[in-house]
């Protein structure tokens, strides 16, 4: 015998189900009066600082049908690259930018939408900058753990070329699955359970 | 010179052997919405071990009250009522503060206050089903509800969830965020559930099974159950940086 370690293990996940937005969203699938407005829902105020723009995703299945009862939340620097908590040591980030919003998609279209700002870009653990992206956790029913991914800018090609995390991708096509194309001030991110075009989710 | 661990590193590895697979064709939803693919691992940036911080400010006063948040002045919700208590703890066995905790339900009849939800059992007009709570400076957590039904879903032709109430919790990190649900002891139901049945390592569902505490119920009011929940846990960088104080 030796020593014992005394470690926990995490609580086992289960999926969020269909009713996710009762607790997360209530406001949006009509409980009203229990909370002021809906955790997340916005990011942004007129003071905050950095390029507005708009995040339109969509949630394809297996079958290349659009889900419409999954819940995305995002997590993103400000743009100064410096996050909103107590944990950034690097500097006080814009109190006007929340860094992190919480969504359903639109019950009829699957489109979700975050009004938020472009992010500025964060060092990877060697010092290395990475290009910006948002930070993404995805649950819904049949989803048994939530799936973590990232998004990044299409018109940002060369800080996109340099990013550790995109980099080290072995099968470098499937890069684009993580890079969201630009019309106007509104960029489109499609993300895919399944099939060809997998997104890529990762383990961290 | 403070002898604690410094809470600065990143998370222990996800064991994913713990975890339901995201394949698990007993629950038929999981079949055409699991990636196939291998995840991808990189070391964890800001973007991974910082996350929002929530104030006890933001809540309201019965935000920890299903039985009241959504009832008409004095009236209150139809059901068994109980309280649910318990500590947020990590890996390393160590209490948690600030953890927004969020909870959804059925009400006692079993049944969801969703568009989606057409079972036939009736709403219950005082009951929203929804509420939150932020643990304290220990790690501890609490609320009021009414104990939720049980009810029917589609997946077989005859498949049940057992009771259970569905739990959101946010650590110090993103990628601690940890979705699960709770059942309650003595529940026959459920060893039968596909979605209970999707976690692999029948220790791992145990430790979803919240306890029958009489020493916790309020007398002439509520029953309680004890439901403790761990988060990821942090490599302490005793080697990477120095110790704070030194
Ligand atoms: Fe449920």
């Amino acid at each position: 015998m030796m020593q014992q370690l005394r470690r926990l293990k995490e609580t086992a996940s289960q999926t969020a189900g269909p009713y996710v937005h009762i607790g997360l969203t209530p406001n949006l699938c009509e409980i009203s009066g229990v909370y002021p407005e809906d955790l997340g829902a916005r990011m942004v105020n007129e003071k905050t600082r950095g390029e507005r723009i708009t995040v339109k995703m969509r949630i394809f299945d297996g079958a290349g049908a659009v889900i419409k009862d999954a819940l995305i939340e995002i997590w993103q620097a400000d743009s100064d690259g410096l996050y909103n908590t107590p944990a950034e040591t690097r500097g006080t980030a814009d109190p006007n930018f929340t860094g992190w919003g919480r969504q359903a998609s639109d019950m009829e279209t699957g489109v979700f939408t975050f009004e938020t700002i472009r992010p500025g870009r964060v060092p990877f653990p060697d010092g290395r900058l990475q290009a910006p992206h948002l930070t993404l956790w995805i649950v819904a029913r049949g989803i048994n753990l939530g799936l973590h991914t990232r998004m990044y800018f299409s018109d940002e090609e060369t800080a996109n070329a340099q990013d550790p995390v995109l980099s080290r991708l072995e099968h470098q096509d499937r890069a684009a699955t993580l890079i969201a194309p630009r019309e106007g001030d509104t960029y489109h991110f499609d993300i895919h359970l399944q099939g060809e075009k997998e997104t890529v989710f990762f383990d961290v | 010179m403070k002898n604690a661990m410094p809470e600065a590193g990143g998370f222990f590895q996800r064991e994913r052997n713990w975890h339901p697979p995201a394949f698990a064709p007993g629950y038929k939803s999981t079949v055409v919405r699991s990636p196939r693919r291998a995840l991808i691992s990189f070391p964890q940036t800001l973007s991974e071990i910082t996350g929002p911080v929530f104030g006890h400010q933001m809540l309201g006063e019965l935000d920890n009250d299903l039985t009241l948040n959504h009832a008409r002045p004095g009236e209150s919700a139809i059901g068994p009522r109980i309280i649910v208590y318990g500590k947020v703890l990590d890996e390393n066995a160590r209490p948690v503060p600030g953890v927004l905790v969020e909870f959804w339900q059925a009400n006692a009849g079993g049944r969801y206050r969703h568009k989606k939800d057409g079972y036939l059992a009736p709403l219950d007009p005082n009951f929203g089903g929804c509420g939150r709570t932020i643990t304290d400076a220990e790690g501890n957590y609490f609320f009021r509800t009414i104990q939720p039904g049980a009810y029917p879903w589609p997946n077989g032709i005859n498949d049940w969830r057992p009771a259970h109430i569905h739990f959101s919790l946010f650590g110090h990190g993103f990628v601690q965020r940890l979705i699960t649900q709770m059942y309650f002891e003595g529940d026959p139901m459920i060893w039968q559930c596909p979605i209970v049945n999707t976690i692999p390592d029948k220790r791992a569902v145990e430790t979803l099974i919240a306890t029958l505490d009489m020493q916790a119920a309020v007398p002439m009011d509520a029953r309680a159950y004890k439901f403790d929940i761990v988060l990821r846990g942090r490599r302490a960088t005793l080697f990477e940086n120095k110790l704070e104080g030194n």
